[in-house]
C-alpha cells in the first residue's frame, strides 16, 4: 500500500492549493482536507462478530470576507462537490456578522518541530492477524479470572490517514499518521447483576500495544468491584491513578480554553498569575513531546505547536489560544487550535502533561490515606461537571481505603466539590508519571477532603 | 451508554448543517428516495450472494445539515455540510463483514460488497446463492410543511438574534447568551438479499438557547431546547423569544439557589425531561444485543415483575413529530409501538434485524445507526413511561422532606450493573408536601432495576422531554423521551453542599 487510498500528504496539499485558486478578491480562504482508511474487528464468544473496512475522506472550507465567516464541509474529495463547497462557504459568510477579529491564522514565524506519527508496519496488518489479536484479548480475559463470566466485546482497530491545510495567508501544512488500538469489556458476575471492566490501549504501531495492560485492567476493574455496596456518606481522600488524574486535569484544561476565557465562561477567567491549585501541581500542554501520542508539528490552523505552560507550582500561567481568540484577547496564538476537517478550529489541548511529584507509587499513595477511595471510574462527567461554575458532582466506583489498606468495593455514590476546590486540595502527587495512549502524561494524585454522598 | 441532552451540551443532533438545496426534489409524502438505481442495487446484492454471503444489505444515505450559531452577541458562523455514502453489510452465520464508501459508482459498490462478503466468509465454507425477489417495505414518512432548505438563511439568523435579545431583556444579571438553529435532512435507501426495498426521508429541526446568569455565588446556566421531526413549521408552533425568556428565568432561579444537599431521600420527578431516567435506567437494559451478551440486568426475565405495578414503559418510533421518530428504521423495517414493560411485567426486549434473525422472530423496528459508516444495532426511538391516575399535587403532597426535580440533564448507565447517574439541572426542595427553595445542580444516583421497584406514584399528566442524542458504542442517534410526574421512594442526591 503506498500512502493512504493512494493519497499522499503532498497530493492532498496540492488538492487544497488548487481550491485556494477559487478565492475571490478580498476573500480569506482556508482549506482542510483529509483522507484515510481504517479497519476494525469485533469478536464475541470466540468468533468474529464484525469486520469493518473503510476508506474515508473529508474537506472543510472556511471563507472570511469583510470580517464575516462562513464554513462548509463534506465527507468526500469529489472535485465537483469540493467546488460547490467553496460557494457554500461564501454563501454562508454572506449572512454572518461582521467581526473585526474574524480571520484565518497568519504565520507567526515559529518553526514546527517535526513529529513522525507514521509507522509503516501498521499498513502490513492482515485480516487473520487482526482477528487473532482480538480473539487473544478475549480469551485472555475469559481465562484470567474465575469470576469473569463473559466479554461483552473485544476489538482490534487500525487506521492510517493523511491531512493537509492551505490558506490564502500562506499557511501550508501536511502530515500523516497511523494508529492501532485494542479494547475489551469484561463482565464479572455479582449476584443477580454484573460488574463491567474496561481495558484499552492504543499506539502508532501494532507492536507497541500493551495487551497485558488491557487484559489486567478489564479483569481487575470488573472483579474488584464484586459485592460493591453503597457506602456511608463521609469526607474522604480520593486516590486517582494516572488515568483518572488525566481525566480530572483534562476537565481543568477544558476550562482554560481561550474561547471560554473570552466569553467569561470559565471559573478561571481573568485569574492568570493567581494561585489556583496546590503548589504540587504543574501542568503544561506540550505537543512537542515525542513520547506523547498527542504530539503534533502544527495545530488545526497550520501554526507550529509549542509547549504551553498552564499551571506552574499552583500558579495559573495562562490559557490556550487559537488565532481568532488570541486576536480578540490581544495576545498571540499559542498554536492550540484543534479541529477535525469537518469542523471549525477552536482552542484545546494536544498533549497535556502533568509533572511528576515525589510521593512515590500508587501503592505508596494508598498506604498514606486513612479514609479514602481508590477511584476506579467517574460516571456522568458531562452532566456532572459544570465548566462554567466549576460545580463538580459525579458518580464514583472503586474501593474504600481504610487505614492505608484497600477495603470494600463501593458503587451507587457520588462525590461533590468544585473544580476550583479539587485543584487546591491536591495533597500528594506521585512519582509514577506515565504517558498514556490518550496523549496525556500524568502521575497518580491524592485529592483530600472531598464529600462522598452515599447512605 | 450515555445520553447527551441537547439542552445541556452542544447540540449533537446537527453538528454541522447542510448545503443549499440543489436538486429540488419533489416531496409528496411518499418515499422519493432513490440514491442508488435499482439495477445497481440488484447487481450489488447478487455479487454479495455470489461471493458467499448468506445475507447482504445495502444502506445508502444522503445527509444535508445546516446550522446557525450565535454566541457572545454575535453570529459566530453559518455552517453547512453534506455527507453521502453507502454501507454494505454481509452476513455468514453470526459473522458480519462491513465496508463503506463515499463513492457511489457501481464499481466502488461491487468492490465494497466483495470486501464485506470476504470478511464475513472468513475461512468458513460458504454457500453462494441468489437474492430473493424484491418486496417494497414502506413506513409512514413524516410530512414536512416547510422545507428548511428552502427558507432563506436570513430568517434563520433572525431567529437566533431574537432569542439573544429576548433572553438579555429578562434581567441585567443575564450576562451571556448562546443560541443555535440546526436542520438536518437525511434520506436513506435500504435493500437486502431477503428482498427488502425500503427508504425514508427524515427532516429534523432544532433550536436551543442557553442563558448564563451571574450573581454573587458565580455563574449558572439555564437552557431550553426544542426539536422535532418536522420542518421550519417548528417555529410556527413555538415562539423562540418565549423559549429564551424561559431559559433566562431558569438561569436566574439557579443563581439564587443554594447548593444541593447530599444524602438519600424521596424524589419527585416532574413531567418531561425525567424520561431520560427510563431511557437509561431500563431502556438500554432491554436492548436485545446487550441482553444476549449478559450485559443486562434484565436478561432472562421476560414475564417477571421487574417494576412497580404503576410502571408501563413503551418505545414508539411512530410518534408523530417526535425527535426519535422515523418511517422505517436503518434496516428498512417499519417503526413500531413496542410495549416493553406493562404494569411492571417485562413483556419484551427491543430488536434489530440481526438479533431477530438469530432468534427467528420479527424485528421490532429498532435497528438504527449513526450513519452509513456505522453498523446498525438495537437502539431506542421515543421511550416513555405511560401516565397514571394521580394528580401532580397529590404526588408532591405525599412528601415531607425530599427533592422535586423539574429538569433532568444528561446521564450515564452501566447496563450490566444497572447503576446510573443523572445531572439535575433544575431542582427544588420539597418541605411538608410543598415545593420549597431551589437548589443548584447535583447528581441523582441509583440502580435502574431497584428504582423501577421503588416508584410509588405516577401522575396523570405527561410531557415529552427535550430532544436528545443517545450514545451507544460510539454511535449517536436522535431519541425522544417522556414521563408524567412520578415519585421514587428513595434516591441518592449527590450535591455539592458541605
Amino acid at each position: 500500500m503506498s500512502g493512504v487510498n493512494g493519497t499522499e500528504p503532498d497530493q492532498l496539499l496540492q488538492l487544497a492549493e488548487s481550491l485556494l485558486a477559487l478565492a475571490q478578491d478580498g476573500e480569506q480562504m482556508e482549506v482542510a482536507v483529509s483522507a484515510g482508511s481504517s479497519t476494525s474487528v469485533r469478536v464475541y464468544g470466540g468468533e468474529v462478530e464484525s469486520y469493518t473496512s473503510a476508506d474515508s475522506s473529508g474537506a472543510g472550507i472556511r471563507i472570511i470576507v469583510d470580517g464575516r465567516e462562513g464554513f462548509a464541509s463534506a465527507g468526500t474529495l469529489d472535485p465537483a462537490i469540493l467546488k460547490g463547497l467553496v460557494q457554500d462557504a461564501r454563501d454562508n459568510a454572506a449572512f454572518a456578522e461582521t467581526d473585526p477579529h474574524a480571520g484565518i491564522a497568519e504565520p507567526d514565524g515559529v518553526a514546527p518541530v517535526e513529529v513522525d506519527a507514521w509507522r509503516e508496519e501498521t499498513l502490513s496488518l492482515g485480516a487473520e492477524e487482526r482477528i487473532a489479536r482480538a480473539l487473544e484479548v478475549e480469551r485472555r480475559v475469559l481465562d484470567g479470572h474465575e469470576a469473569i463470566t463473559g466479554v461483552r466485546t473485544a476489538t482490534f482497530s487500525d487506521s492510517a490517514g493523511a491531512g493537509a491545510l492551505a490558506s490564502t495567508a500562506g499557511i501550508r501544512a501536511a502530515d500523516r499518521s497511523t494508529s492501532v488500538s485494542s479494547m475489551v469489556q469484561a463482565l464479572a458476575v455479582d449476584g443477580d447483576r454484573s460488574q463491567t471492566g474496561f481495558g484499552w490501549h492504543g499506539a502508532r504501531a501494532p507492536q507497541d500495544i500493551d495487551y497485558d495492560h488491557i487484559v489486567d485492567r478489564a479483569i481487575s476493574r470488573s472483579t474488584e468491584l464484586i459485592g460493591a455496596t453503597k457506602p456511608e456518606s463521609a469526607t474522604v481522600d480520593l486516590v486517582l491513578d494516572p488515568q483518572l488524574t488525566a481525566t480530572v486535569l483534562g476537565l481543568t484544561a477544558g476550562t482554560l480554553s481561550g474561547d471560554r476565557i473570552n466569553k467569561k465562561r470559565s471559573p478561571f477567567s481573568g485569574r492568570a498569575g493567581e494561585i489556583i491549585a496546590s503548589p504540587l501541581l504543574t501542568l503544561v500542554d506540550d505537543p512537542t513531546d515525542p513520547l506523547s501520542l498527542g504530539a503534533d508539528s502544527t495545530d488545526g490552523e497550520g501554526i507550529a505547536c509549542r509547549p504551553v505552560p498552564l499551571i506552574t507550582a499552583g500558579t495559573l500561567d495562562g490559557y490556550l489560544w487559537d488565532s481568532y481568540n488570541a486576536r480578540k484577547a490581544g495576545v498571540q496564538t499559542t498554536g492550540s487550535a484543534v479541529r477535525g476537517t469537518r469542523g471549525l478550529p477552536s482552542p484545546g489541548v494536544h498533549a497535556l502533561s502533568a509533572a511528576a511529584g515525589t510521593a512515590g507509587s500508587l501503592e505508596d499513595l494508598i498506604s498514606s490515606v486513612d479514609l479514602g477511595i481508590y477511584v476506579f471510574a467517574l460516571a456522568g462527567l458531562h452532566s456532572g461537571v459544570n465548566a462554567i461554575s466549576g460545580d463538580f458532582s459525579v458518580g464514583v466506583e472503586g474501593r474504600m481505603i481504610r487505614n492505608g489498606s484497600i477495603a470494600e468495593p463501593i458503587s451507587e455514590c457520588t462525590i461533590g466539590s468544585t473544580l476550583q476546590r479539587l485543584l487546591l486540595d491536591i495533597t500528594a502527587v506521585g512519582s509514577d508519571r506515565i504517558h498514556m495512549p490518550s496523549g496525556v502524561a500524568a502521575p497518580s494524585m491524592i485529592v483530600s477532603g472531598v464529600r462522598l454522598s452515599g447512605k | 451508554m450515555e445520553i447527551l441532552w441537547a439542552s445541556e451540551r452542544a447540540v449533537e443532533a446537527a453538528p454541522n448543517a447542510g448545503r443549499p438545496h440543489e436538486t429540488g426534489e419533489s416531496y409528496d409524502g411518499e418515499v422519493t428516495t432513490e440514491l442508488l438505481k435499482s439495477q445497481d442495487v440488484d447487481a450489488v446484492l447478487a455479487a454479495g450472494r455470489r461471493a458467499g454471503a448468506e445475507f447482504v444489505e445495502i444502506f445508502a444515505e444522503d445527509v444535508e445539515r445546516r446550522s446557525v450559531n450565535l454566541d457572545d452577541r454575535r453570529i459566530e458562523n453559518l455552517a453547512s455540510s453534506r455527507d453521502r455514502g453507502v454501507g454494505i453489510r454481509a452476513l455468514v452465520g453470526d459473522r458480519i463483514g462491513f465496508a463503506h464508501t463515499s463513492d457511489l459508482s457501481i464499481d466502488a459498490l461491487v468492490d465494497a460488497v466483495e470486501t464485506a462478503a470476504a470478511a464475513a466468509v472468513g475461512g468458513t465454507e460458504s454457500a453462494p446463492g441468489v437474492p430473493d425477489p424484491a418486496v417494497v417495505v414502506s413506513g409512514n414518512v413524516q410530512p414536512v410543511e416547510v422545507r428548511p432548505a428552502e427558507v432563506p438563511a436570513a430568517d434563520k439568523v433572525a431567529l437566533v438574534r431574537a432569542a439573544d435579545e429576548a433572553a438579555r431583556a429578562v434581567d441585567d444579571a443575564i450576562t451571556q447568551v448562546s443560541a443555535r438553529y440546526a436542520e438536518t435532512r437525511r434520506r436513506i435507501q435500504i435493500a437486502n438479499s431477503d428482498g427488502v426495498r425500503s427508504g425514508d426521508d427524515q427532516t429534523r429541526t432544532l433550536f436551543s438557547v442557553t442563558a448564563i446568569a451571574t450573581g454573587d455565588a458565580g455563574q449558572q446556566t439555564g437552557s431550553e431546547t426544542i426539536g422535532n421531526s418536522v420542518g421550519f413549521e417548528l417555529f410556527d408552533r413555538n415562539d423562540v423569544t418565549q423559549l429564551a425568556t424561559s431559559a433566562a428565568n431558569r438561569a436566574l432561579t439557579k443563581v439564587n439557589a443554594r447548593p444541593a444537599p447530599s444524602g438519600t431521600m424521596p424524589v419527585v420527578i416532574g413531567p418531561g425531561s425525567g424520561g431520560v431516567l427510563f431511557h437509561e435506567a431500563c431502556g438500554h437494559g432491554l436492548e436485545a444485543d446487550l441482553v444476549r451478551k449478559g450485559a443486562s440486568a434484565f436478561a432472562g426475565r421476560v414475564g417477571e415483575q421487574v417494576a412497580s405495578e404503576l410502571v408501563t414503559i413503551i418505545d414508539d418510533g411512530t410518534m408523530a413529530d417526535e425527535w426519535g421518530r422515523f418511517a422505517v428504521d436503518d434496516e428498512g423495517q417499519p417503526a413500531a409501538h413496542n410495549v416493553l414493560i406493562e404494569n411492571g411485567v417485562l413483556k419484551d426486549y427491543m430488536w434489530d434485524g440481526l438479533r431477530a434473525r438469530a432468534e427467528g422472530r420479527p424485528s421490532s423496528g429498532n435497528g438504527r445507526r449513526q450513519s452509513y459508516r456505522h453498523l446498525p444495532m438495537v437502539r431506542m426511538t421515543n421511550t416513555y413511561l405511560a401516565p397514571g391516575d394521580q394528580t401532580p399535587q397529590e404526588i408532591i403532597a405525599g412528601v415531607d422532606d425530599g427533592v422535586y426535580v423539574a429538569r433532568l440533564g444528561g446521564g450515564q448507565v452501566n447496563t450490566a450493573s444497572g447503576d446510573f447517574v443523572f445531572g439535575m439541572t433544575e431542582a427544588y426542595m420539597i418541605k411538608d408536601g410543598k415545593i420549597d427553595e431551589p437548589i443548584r445542580e447535583g447528581q441523582l444516583i441509583g440502580n435502574g432495576p431497584k428504582v423501577l421497584q421503588m416508584i410509588d406514584a405516577v401522575g396523570n399528566d405527561f410531557e415529552m422531554g427535550p430532544p436528545g442524542t443517545c450514545g451507544k458504542d460510539g454511535q449517536g442517534v436522535p431519541v425522544g423521551d417522556g414521563v408524567p410526574t412520578l415519585r421514587v421512594t428513595e434516591m441518592t442526591i449527590g450535591g455539592t453542599s458541605a
